[in-house]
């Protein structure tokens, strides 16, 4: 059977977006899997803790698309990790529902990948700034996979970002049919 | 009539009226006590400047009545009206049937025979849609439960003057023979007649439905205004004349027209079309009716005539404030109503005439009584200027002592002042998040509906101090002031930020001007009632439009946000005309400005590119700050 996959969308300027656009539709028609655009459902940022809960319940591989900003998600993705994740849900008495899932970031940055570098203008390695999605994972119990990133959204041509789009939708196929949930391998 | 003497009566009316009237509304009277003593004035008895014709004129005037109806038919969907039948049946009928028998009763004591003393109880038990209608719209009364209950009444009077016509008749003494060519159906057998009554009504409503759309539909296309004035004057005389010749009440036909056209398309077309012709021919029929008070025989008989008119009003106030009473009508409406019905009607003089044909009473009974419903009539806008002044300050204060309900929430945090709509809200949202809530409201029926659902509302007018201190406001936090009178509100701002000073006043405004005066007056916060919704409206509208979700409630909230900060702005120069209209048009400017400019600003984001560029410029300038990790 194959794999449930929930994407949760955050992107508070989808209307002038490039790179995400092209992937969204890139992604969308797939059979089978749950697109929640998040800041259609909740434009005035009162999540439905209960439904996106039972969301997560409802699948093996969760992936959070979103353009990176400063350093980290859109604010209401970050409200969505503070009101879902909840104690009692995601860890805590009770909790660790959510154990054993997948967590996946897929994410459009701005700037290039040498910029992420210790020489950089952007200071650190990107894998730092990886680190509270990381723990946030772990620390539910949950499986991180290496994140998908375009680098230097706003700049590549076209063609590039129709590539990435292209792989991105591979790879959420590939999750879909061949990850084995047990090992986190893909066959 | 030549018409050297037309344009002199046309003169002599028109300057009646526009001095009178003027002067009638400036002193608090209402146009209608205007038009009435400009017709004294200029009646035979006292300037004599139109003659006896008068009555022929009132006769003619009289079709301003028939338009009236027609009119405040079209403000009635049949849906509407279908939800008046009982106010219209019970209501309307015992008030005619108690107040016709009581009248009969009296006449019958003053030595009348039996049949002269049913004609005479018959015709009195009627009131004047003219008088009653175009006073209680000027009051804006029409559309409250007075309003409404006055109107179901008059309805049922004119229904009821069918059987009147029918059995006058009957009435007479001696036989007599009937020559009448205004009733054409007088000579039809009971049946015949019958026929032709069901008959015409069913003419009217098909009439309605099916051919006068598709004829207004052709006219307007003609794009003639002045046609499409004529056909609808057409309409309402044509219906009229059916309505005579079948003897049904033209005005009754006329308004069952005005319901079956109150869903056209055209209805505000014909409203505006015919609506200056019903207000002059109205003004003209006042005036007839002023101008026929036969003071001659006041004079006279001046001690008897009162009393017969005082004894009119009396009885047909206390029939129809029992009535009403027993129909549940609240006090201060109860008072507003009987006091509007307590008159004799224009009818009455038809129905005088038509009796003195047929014998039924003597000729100088109908001259007394027609001076007696003349004079009633006449006193009506006084009558209810002194129920409005006098009586119901009166027992305002009265009924708070006696009526009010004991209130018993304990202490509460909030009162909620006003429990329509709006508060319910208000007081479900405070509820929900567990503070206790005192309601008071002042409609009965409104009390009674939300106790259906298990709600308990007090009732009480809160603009009184004693209610507000029995519900608590000098230990609660907040009153929320959801009544929807602006007038109201202010009373109870200024009340409570005298009395209780500690109370936070939370007020709900219809608009703008509303919301400036409810501040002025004191209100901590003031919200207008249709903002809120408006905008949300407006989001859901640019959703529609292809925007996306938040885009559309960010420029909801930012519209929220700058309109009520200006309107915080404007409160200071609200009063100064020349300034605040300024001021207003620039802050809308501003405000679409800024609503603008986040659009724009949201799409430049976009090109300020996050890479190696545009950082590098600011890396020539600024010595950035390395990581304190560095190594
Ligand atoms: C508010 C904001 C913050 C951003 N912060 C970063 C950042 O910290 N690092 C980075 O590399 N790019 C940053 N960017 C650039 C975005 O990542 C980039 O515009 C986006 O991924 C392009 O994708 P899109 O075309 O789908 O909008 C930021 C952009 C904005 C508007």
């Amino acid at each position: 059977m194959a794999n449930r996959i929930l994407v949760n969308f955050a992107h508070p300027r989808f209307e002038s977006s490039v790179t995400n656009r092209v992937m969204v539709s890139a992604i969308k028609d797939i059979e089978g899997i749950t697109f929640n655009d998040l800041y259609e459902e909740y434009p005035d940022f009162l999540i439905d803790i209960k439904k996106e809960q039972k969301l997560l319940l409802e699948h093996d591989v969760v992936i959070f698309q979103h353009p990176f900003y400063w350093y980290s998600v859109p604010a209401l993705l970050k409200e969505w990790q503070d009101v879902v994740l909840e104690s009692g849900f995601a860890y805590g008495e009770g909790g660790f529902q959510l154990k054993g899932k997948y967590w996946l970031n897929a994410m459009t940055v701005g700037g290039t990948d040498d910029s992420y570098s210790k020489r950089g203008y952007n200071g650190y390695p990107f894998d730092q700034f990886l680190k509270p999605f990381e723990q946030t994972a772990v620390f539910c119990g949950m499986k991180f996979f290496q994140p998908f990133v375009v680098y230097d959204a706003i700049r590549i041509s076209k063609e590039a970002t129709i590539d990435a789009a292209e792989n991105y939708r591979k790879l959420i196929i590939d999750l879909q049919n061949h990850l084995n949930l047990r090992t986190g391998k893909i066959r | 009539m030549d018409t050297e003497s037309f344009l002199f009566k046309a003169f002599i009316f028109l300057v009646a009226a526009v001095i009178g009237v003027p002067i009638a509304k400036r002193l608090g009277l209402g146009s209608v006590l205007g038009y009435l003593i400009a017709g004294v004035l200029i009646g035979p008895f006292v300037f004599g400047l139109v003659g006896r014709d008068v009555e022929d004129i009132m006769h003619f005037a009289e079709f301003g009545v028939v338009m009236m109806l027609f009119l405040v038919g079209l403000e009635l969907e049949p849906k509407k009206l279908w939800r008046m039948r009982m106010p219209i049946l019970g209501l309307g009928g015992l008030q005619v049937l108690f107040t016709g028998f009581l009248f009969t009763i009296i006449a019958m004591l003053f030595d009348q025979t039996w049949q002269a003393a049913l004609a005479i109880g018959m015709v009195l038990a009627l009131s004047s849609t003219a008088i009653v209608l175009q006073t209680l719209t000027e009051k804006g009364l029409m559309k409250t439960d007075s309003g409404r209950s006055s109107f179901s009444v008059l309805l049922f009077q004119d229904i009821a003057i069918i059987p009147m016509l029918a059995l006058m008749p009957l009435l007479a003494s001696a036989p007599v023979e009937i020559i009448n060519d205004d009733h054409g159906l007088t000579q039809l057998q009971g049946w015949q007649q019958t026929l032709a009554v069901v008959g015409s009504i069913v003419f009217i409503i098909l009439l309605g439905r099916f051919l006068i759309q598709p004829i207004f539909n052709l006219i307007a296309r003609t794009g003639l205004k002045e046609i499409f004035i004529a056909t609808s004057l057409l309409l309402v005389i044509g219906i009229t004349l059916v309505m005579q010749w079948v003897g049904l009440s033209p005005a009754l036909g006329a308004f069952l027209a005005g319901v079956v056209l109150a869903e056209s398309e055209y209805r505000h077309e014909l409203e505006v079309g015919l609506g200056p012709f019903k207000s002059l021919l109205l003004g003209l029929f006042f005036i007839t009716v002023g101008a026929s008070i036969n003071l001659d025989l006041l004079m006279q008989d001046t001690a008897s005539i009162i009393s017969l008119v005082l004894g009119l009003i009396i009885i047909k106030v206390i029939v129809l404030f029992l009535l009403a009473k027993f129909f549940k009508m609240p006090l201060m409406e109860n008072l507003i109503f009987s006091f509007a019905l307590a008159q004799g009607g224009e009818f009455a003089f038809v129905l005088f005439s038509f009796a003195a044909q047929n014998g039924v009473l003597t000729e100088h009974m109908i001259s007394t009584l027609t001076v007696v419903v003349a004079l009633s009539m006449a006193l009506t806008p006084l009558l209810m200027i002194l129920s409005e002044k006098v009586l119901q300050p009166l027992f305002d204060r009265q009924e708070l002592s006696r009526d009010y309900d004991e209130i018993d929430d304990g202490e509460t945090p909030v009162i909620v002042a006003g429990y329509g709509r709006f508060g319910q809200i208000v007081s479900r949202l405070l509820r929900s998040q567990g503070f206790q809530t005192t309601l008071l409201e002042y409609d009965a029926v409104q009390i009674d509906l939300v106790r259906k659902f298990g709600t308990k509302a007090f009732y009480g007018d809160v603009t009184n101090l004693d209610l507000l201190k029995a519900a608590g406001a000098e230990n609660a936090k907040m009153i929320v002031l959801s009544v929807d009178n602006v007038d109201k509100a202010i009373i109870v701002t200024e009340l409570c930020r005298k009395n209780f000073p500690e109370l936070k006043i939370f007020a709900r405004a219809k608009g703008r001007r509303e919301a400036y005066e409810i501040k002025k007056a004191g209100a901590h916060c003031v919200i207008r009632e249709t903002l809120g919704s408006a905008l949300l409206l407006g989001r859901e509208a640019l959703v529609e439009l292809g925007y996306r979700k938040y885009q559309a409630q960010r420029a909801a909230q930012t519209f929220l946000h700058y309109d009520n900060m200006h309107m915080e702005e404007l409160t200071e120069l609200w009063g100064d005309e020349k300034q605040y209209i300024l001021a207003a048009t620039e802050k809308a400017e501003l405000l679409e400005a800024v609503l603008k400019s986040d659009i724009q600003d949201r799409a430049q984001i976009q090109n300020q590119s996050w890479d190696t560029d545009s950082r590098s410029q600011i890396n020539d300038n600024i010595d950035i700050k390395q990581s304190p990790n560095e190594d």
